[in-house]
Formats: structure tokens, C-alpha cells, sequence
């Protein structure tokens, strides 16, 4: 019990939870996770290896944390073709008054990217599975591939998924239900 | 009165001082000689661009030749200051064509920056010369172009870690035939290949030429080519320092770099393979700095490049270093003064290196004018803080960033409180500190107790409640800029402390618990909807507080509020 507890707080799947209220109404939830990571760092080393066969994903990670500048966020997967300039994209959200604008080179997985996603429009888009695609969440996150066609956010691999994105669309869920079956 | 000094000798004395605080202390002297300073002040630093307008600068100092502006807060860094904050240069820039026409220097930090802004600029400013874009954005290579055709007496073009909107690699070729006082060319930042034989004509015609920062586009081959029209080069960036198996290569870079005798800096270094590192050591006896942040290469090969430079004072490097190479420097690089270690791996959950707190303790015990770090790590303790503290009180700026946010001391489970009281207690001339790790309140009271000439805080999971902020803000007498990201401080402190941010430049505050702003020129940023909209426990997201005597902001978007003394009363 204690340790899906803690194994909850290193991924914090709190935050893909669907759940009703205002959002940003999260903070006290937020409040009791730090209070938890102070806790966490007091076990003793055996829970600790536990933790870390059990959680091989990265921690679930802060904006702004660790204080790393973008373009020094991907020194170890950079590769011999890729350069410095970004990959800006268009980010739209539906029901959301403005755009935003993201740099894709910054991100170096899914995860990482919907984390931002999530941060960034204060908005929960749950976990891709290839058959339901994100079937059930509120949200769903689509784009526009060169051909100009409107994909789900997940089907290719992360590196041809960079260079054939053109813009993305955070779905209402409901609407995206098209694009999850084939 | 007949007893003071004709204007002239005045100006003549005045030119000699070149520091701000100075200049601004002269003008402050009685109203003659602000009169005569405010006439002759040729160069102007804003350390806030919303601090003062454009108008207010140009009716005092209606001469100036050299303007430095800085913009966003320094977390806009790491992402979060939304896009579309602010910080926009162009009312700068027309403002100034109109009324400094004879402008030749133009440095900006974390502004935003148009093609439009930098095509006026260009086609201004008859006699500019220096253009630094230091982390500003929102330009495209044809902006570059415009500088690069119009300014027919650039100097500098020094574009560091910019966001560029990358169309081509055609600017450089903009730079017209006759062009030729270029001494300092920075494109490092920048992805396109530009045209290498328009690279190596405007690097032969100019031979005032000192520095050089190539971006990653330009293969390894290139870069004799380009040294030999060069060897009077003394700052040198590479790009990708690597090639497809090409033998001529090695022997030619060595020629190039040996040719090279008066190179201090050296830079780049993406993609390296370390089979041609030592072409370079010929070069490395002068080096006084070696950015290394960009070459992942392993710890044998980047120590035994490291260990060939005997004067290095400034080192960047990846913690691909690790303790073993951190060991080596005070014996080969004994006048290291900066040392910055990046992490290579920042989002992994398990290190991927053996750099721990043992690299910067042995680099504090043997290099004995290091004076400013900034050290990523996984793990640190109280001992080797205290240690540290002991080793280098001539510290000036310190900055460490244990990974995990909270992590205790590793050995004693405990907050390291009384290690970072014991940077700032030893410490006197401390200016700037990052902290990191668990803290509590306690730390604080160390920090306003001791930290009386520190400048710069910068705060993150840290402190128990308001009483730590208070310390902060009370004790620090030197402070300011304080950034702050989650922690629980809240409005007690501010409101306790409301004339102390009046003496600061800015305060930021995210993810922390201030619900009411103590005054006006306070910023909250809040993609939610307007503080009002929402119940009054629930804290503001962003808080950028910042003095000013330009009244409130007219570019403002749609997500930040300015709290106006009406509505602090209306709150309470």
C-alpha cells in the first residue's frame, strides 16, 4: 500500500487523474506532494531500490526544474544532423482564448512533451494507449503532419514524430474519438 | 558662483569614470553637475527595460552613444515567463532613431527582438558598431541580413544563446564586398550552414578580425581553412568538431592551430570526436577559457585537453568530467577562477556519471582564486559545503544545483541549513547564491544574518514559512534580485518588508502562497483568469514585482494583471 503510495508521488499520476473542478484548483493537492517528497527522502535505501525497478521513468518533472537552459536540455541525445535552431510549432487548445507557441527540440519523449502540455494549458490528457489512443480523458493531443493530415499524438516514434509535426491541437476528448479507432 | 570648475574640466574628469554606480553618484553631487553629467553621459545601462521609458531616458541623456537594456526576469531561462510577457525592443528603438541618431552600441538581454526592429536599427544608425543580442528571441535570419547589408561600420554582431528563427544561411553573404571592419562575430547559436566560401572571404577581409564563433553547421574541414586567413584570432569558437574518416584532416587542423598564437578562448566543440582534440594543444598555451559545455565526450580525452591549457581561468564543462577530472585541475590549472559544470543527463532518474560533491570540494582546496561556480550535481552534504566555505571565503558567486529538488545531506538525512550558513558566514563577498537541497526556515536566518553584500538569491523548494522570506528581506542589505520558486511564503513577509522592494530591482515569485500584493508596480501572472475570478485562498501563480518610475505597462497580454493600490485595499 505505502509503496504504490510513494510510487504514485514519483510519477505523479495525480496529475493524468480525470477529475472535476476548476483548473489550477490543484494547490493543496500540490502543497501535500511536496510535503510527501520531504517524507520520501527519510526511507531507508532498501524502499529506495524498490522505488527505482519499479519506476524506471524519470521523475515527474517541475517547470522551471531543473534550472536548465532549453537548448542544453538534450545534450545526450543529440545527434550528429540535428542543429540548435527549434522546432517552433503552434499549440492551440480547444476552448482556450489564445495560442501558444512551443519549441519541440526541448522535449525528449512523449511524456515529457504532454507534461508540458499539461502544465502549460492546466489540462489533463491521461495516457496514450495504442489501441484506445487516449480514450477516456478529457483531453486529447493531435497535430498536423506534413501531408497536412490531423494525427494522434503518439503513433510514431518520438524522433519522425519532431520532424513531421507542423502544428498541435489539444482536442476535447469527445472530438478526438475519431482519431483514437481505425 | 565664481569657485567651481569651467564645464569643460568638469567633463574631462567625468569621462574618467566608467562605472554607473559612479557616474550616478556625480550626478546626484548639486544640480550643476547634473546638469554637465547628464550632457556628457555617453553610455546607458537599464537593468529593467519597464523600469523607465524611452522618453524619460532621452530627456536626461540626450547624447548617448551606447545603450545596454535587459528585459525579461532571469527565470524567463528555464520557461516560466509565459510567451508574450513582454520586453519588446522596438519602442526602445524608435524612440532612440528619432533622437540618437549617431548611436553605435546596442546590448540586449532577454529581450524581444523583430527583423522590423533590427531593419530600422540598420538603416538608422549611420555609425553603429556593436550589436550583442545576449538569450533574445524573435528574430529571423533576415533581420541578420539587414544588419549585415546596412551597418557598413559593424564592429560586432554577437548573438549568444538566441532563439533564432532559422530560414537560411544566406545573411552572411549580405555583408557587402567592401565590408571590412568586422573584430567580433558571434552565429554559435544559429543552425543553418551558412555559404562557406562567403565565410572565408569576409573572415580574409577583415583583419581586425579577434573573435570567431562558428555555429555546429560548419564540419571540422572547414576550420583550417578559415584559421589560416585568421591567425590573429584570439577568441575562436568551432562547430562540429568531428568528420567521416578523413585523413588530412589532423594534419591540417594542427597547422591551422599552431599558426594560431594568440588564441585565449576557445569554444563550440559540438559532436566531438577526441581523436582530433589534440590537434588543438598546440594552440592551448594561451588559453585563458574553454567553453567545453557542448562536447560529450568522455573523461580521459576531455582531461587531457583540459590539463594542456596551464593558464585557464574560466572552465565550462559537462559533468562528464567527474570527480577524477575535476582532481586534476589544481594541479595543471592552478589560476582556475570560474568553474561551471553542466549536467548531461538533467531529467534521467539515475546518474549517469561519477561527478558527485567530492569534484567541488577538491577544485575549492587546491584552486585558490576560484571564485565563481555554478555546479550541477545529484548529491551534496553539510560537510562539504562547510568545507568549501572554509577553503574559498573569496567566493563571489556561487550557485549550486543539487538535481532532486529537496534532497537532504546524503549522509546525515538532514537539511543542508548549515552548510550554505556556512558559504554565507565565510563568504563576505558573496554577490550572488543559488541554493538548492533541503532548506528550512533556518537557512534564512544565516542568509540575513551574514549575506550582508549579496546582490542576488535565487530560491527554489526552500523554507518553512514566511519568517524565511522575512529574513531574506530584512537582513540582505545589498540584495537586488530575488527569485523564488515554490516555496511557501506568502503575503506576511512582503507586506512586512513593502519598502524594502522599493530599493530592489525585481522580486519573483512562482508557485508560491502570496494571495495580496503589498504595492504598486506588482505584476501577477495568471493564465487562470484574473485574481479576482477566483476564491481568495486560492495564491496567485506568478508575482513580478519591480520598481519603476514609467507607471504601469501599456504592452501588457491578456494574462498579467498590475495590482493598483485600489485594489490592494478593495482585497483586504
Amino acid at each position: 500500500m505505502e509503496r504504490a503510495a510513494v510510487y504514485d508521488n514519483e510519477l505523479n499520476l495525480k496529475a493524468t487523474e480525470l477529475r472535476l473542478g476548476l483548473p489550477g484548483a490543484d494547490e493543496s493537492e500540490k502543497q501535500s506532494s511536496r510535503n510527501n517528497k520531504r517524507s520520501s527522502a527519510e526511507m531507508d535505501d532498501s524502499r529506495d531500490k524498490d522505488e527505482q525497478e519499479s519506476a524506471p521513468a524519470p521523475k515527474a518533472q517541475v517547470v522551471g526544474w531543473p534550472p536548465v537552459r532549453s537548448y542544453r536540455k538534450n545534450i545526450l541525445h543529440q545527434k550528429n544532423e540535428s542543429d540548435l535552431s527549434g522546432i517552433f510549432v503552434k499549440v492551440s487548445m480547444d476552448g482556450a482564448p489564445y495560442l501558444r507557441k512551443i519549441d519541440l527540440k526541448v522535449y525528449i519523449n512523449y511524456q515529457d512533451l504532454l507534461k508540458a502540455l499539461e502544465n502549460m494549458f492546466k489540462c489533463s490528457i491521461g495516457v496514450y494507449s495504442e489501441r484506445e489512443g487516449y480514450d477516456g480523458s478529457e483531453f486529447a493531443p493531435t497535430y498536423e503532419d506534413k501531408d497536412g493530415d490531423w494525427m494522434l499524438v503518439g503513433d510514431v516514434p518520438w524522433d519522425m514524430f519532431i520532424t513531421s509535426c507542423k502544428r498541435l491541437r489539444i482536442m476535447k476528448g469527445s472530438e478526438a474519438k475519431g482519431l483514437g479507432c481505425l | 558662483m565664481a569657485y567651481s570648475f569651467p564645464e569643460e574640466v568638469l567633463e574631462y574628469v567625468f569621462a574618467f569614470l566608467s562605472s554607473h554606480k559612479d557616474r550616478n553618484a556625480v550626478s546626484l553631487v548639486c544640480k550643476s553637475w547634473y546638469e554637465i553629467e547628464r550632457w556628457c553621459r555617453r553610455r546607458i545601462f537599464i537593468g529593467n527595460c519597464y523600469a523607465v521609458s524611452p522618453q524619460i531616458v532621452i530627456r536626461r541623456f540626450p547624447e548617448v552613444r551606447a545603450v545596454k537594456i535587459k528585459g525579461k526576469p532571469h527565470f524567463a531561462d528555464f520557461n516560466l515567463v509565459p510567451e508574450g510577457w513582454g520586453a519588446y525592443v522596438y519602442p526602445w528603438i524608435s524612440a532612440m532613431v528619432r533622437s540618437y541618431p549617431w548611436l553605435e552600441e546596442i546590448k540586449l538581454k532577454r529581450m524581444v527582438v523583430t527583423d522590423e526592429s533590427l531593419e530600422l536599427l540598420s538603416k538608422s544608425f549611420k555609425n553603429f558598431k556593436v550589436l550583442v543580442l545576449s538569450s533574445c528571441e524573435g528574430f529571423t535570419t533576415d533581420g541578420l541580413a539587414s544588419i549585415a547589408a546596412n551597418c557598413r561600420n559593424l564592429r560586432e554582431l554577437d548573438l549568444r544563446e538566441c532563439e533564432v528563427e532559422d530560414l537560411s544561411g544566406h545573411w552572411l553573404s549580405h555583408f557587402p564586398d567592401n565590408f571590412t571592419s568586422l573584430v567580433s562575430l558571434n552565429m554559435s547559436c544559429l543552425g543553418s550552414e551558412v555559404s562557406f566560401s562567403a565565410l572565408e572571404r569576409l573572415v580574409s577581409r577583415c583583419p581586425n578580425l579577434r573573435t570567431l564563433r562558428l555555429n555546429r553547421a560548419v564540419p571540422v574541414e572547414k576550420l583550417p581553412n578559415l584559421l589560416r586567413r585568421a591567425p590573429q584570432l584570439v577568441e575562436f569558437g568551432t562547430g562540429a568538431y568531428s568528420a567521416e574518416n578523413q585523413t588530412d584532416i589532423f594534419s591540417n587542423l594542427v597547422e591551422a592551430f599552431s599558426g594560431c598564437k594568440h588564441l585565449k578562448s576557445l569554444s563550440g566543440f559540438w559532436d566531438v570526436d577526441p581523436a582530433y582534440l589534440p590537434a588543438m594543444y598546440y594552440a592551448c598555451t594561451g588559453i585563458t577559457s574553454l567553453n567545453l559545455s557542448n562536447a560529450t565526450v568522455q573523461s580521459p580525452d576531455l582531461v587531457e585537453l583540459i590539463i594542456q591549457c596551464p593558464n585557464l581561468k574560466c572552465l565550462w564543462v559537462l559533468d562528464y568530467i567527474e570527480d577524477a577530472g575535476l582532481k586534476a585541475l589544481p594541479s595543471y590549472c592552478k589560476d582556475l577562477q570560474e568553474l561551471r559544470v553542466f549536467p548531461s543527463d538533467p531529467y534521467g532518474a539515475e546518474p549517469n556519471v561519477s561527478l558527485t560533491e567530492q569534484g567541488l570540494v577538491t577544485v575549492s582546496a587546491g584552486c585558490p582564486k576560484l571564485q565563481s561556480v555554478l555546479y550541477f550535481c545529484r548529491q551534496m552534504s553539510n560537510a562539504a559545503l562547510i568545507t568549501i566555505a572554509r577553503n574559498r571565503p573569496n567566493l563571489i558567486r556561487f550557485r549550486l544545483c543539487i538535481i532532486d529538488p529537496q534532497a537532504p545531506d546524503y549522509l546525515t538525512l538532514e537539511p543542508l541549513d548549515t552548510g550554505f550558513g556556512a558559504i554565507v558566514e565565510h563568504c563576505k563577498e558573496l554577490l550572488r547564491l543559488s541554493m538548492s537541497g533541503l532548506l528550512t526556515d533556518r537557512v534564512f536566518e544565516y542568509i540575513g544574518t551574514h549575506a550582508k553584500k549579496l546582490e542576488m538569491l535565487s530560491i527554489a523548494f526552500a523554507g518553512d514559512s514566511d519568517l524565511g522570506l522575512h529574513n531574506v528581506l530584512s537582513g540582505c542589505e545589498s540584495l537586488r534580485k530575488l527569485e523564488i520558486m515554490d516555496c511557501p511564503f506568502g503575503d506576511k513577509a512582503l507586506l512586512a518588508n513593502a519598502a524594502k522592494l522599493e530599493t530592489m530591482r525585481s522580486l519573483w515569485m512562482s508557485s508560491c502562497s502570496v494571495r495580496r500584493c503589498p504595492s504598486s508596480n506588482v505584476e501577477v501572472m495568471d493564465e487562470r483568469g484574473h485574481p479576482d475570478s477566483r476564491p481568495e485562498t486560492c495564491p496567485v501563480e506568478k508575482l513580478y514585482i519591480y520598481r519603476t518610475v514609467a507607471g504601469p505597462r501599456v504592452d501588457k497580454p491578456n494574462f498579467v494583471w498590475t495590482m493598483d493600490e485600489d485594489a490592494v485595499l478593495r482585497l483586504s
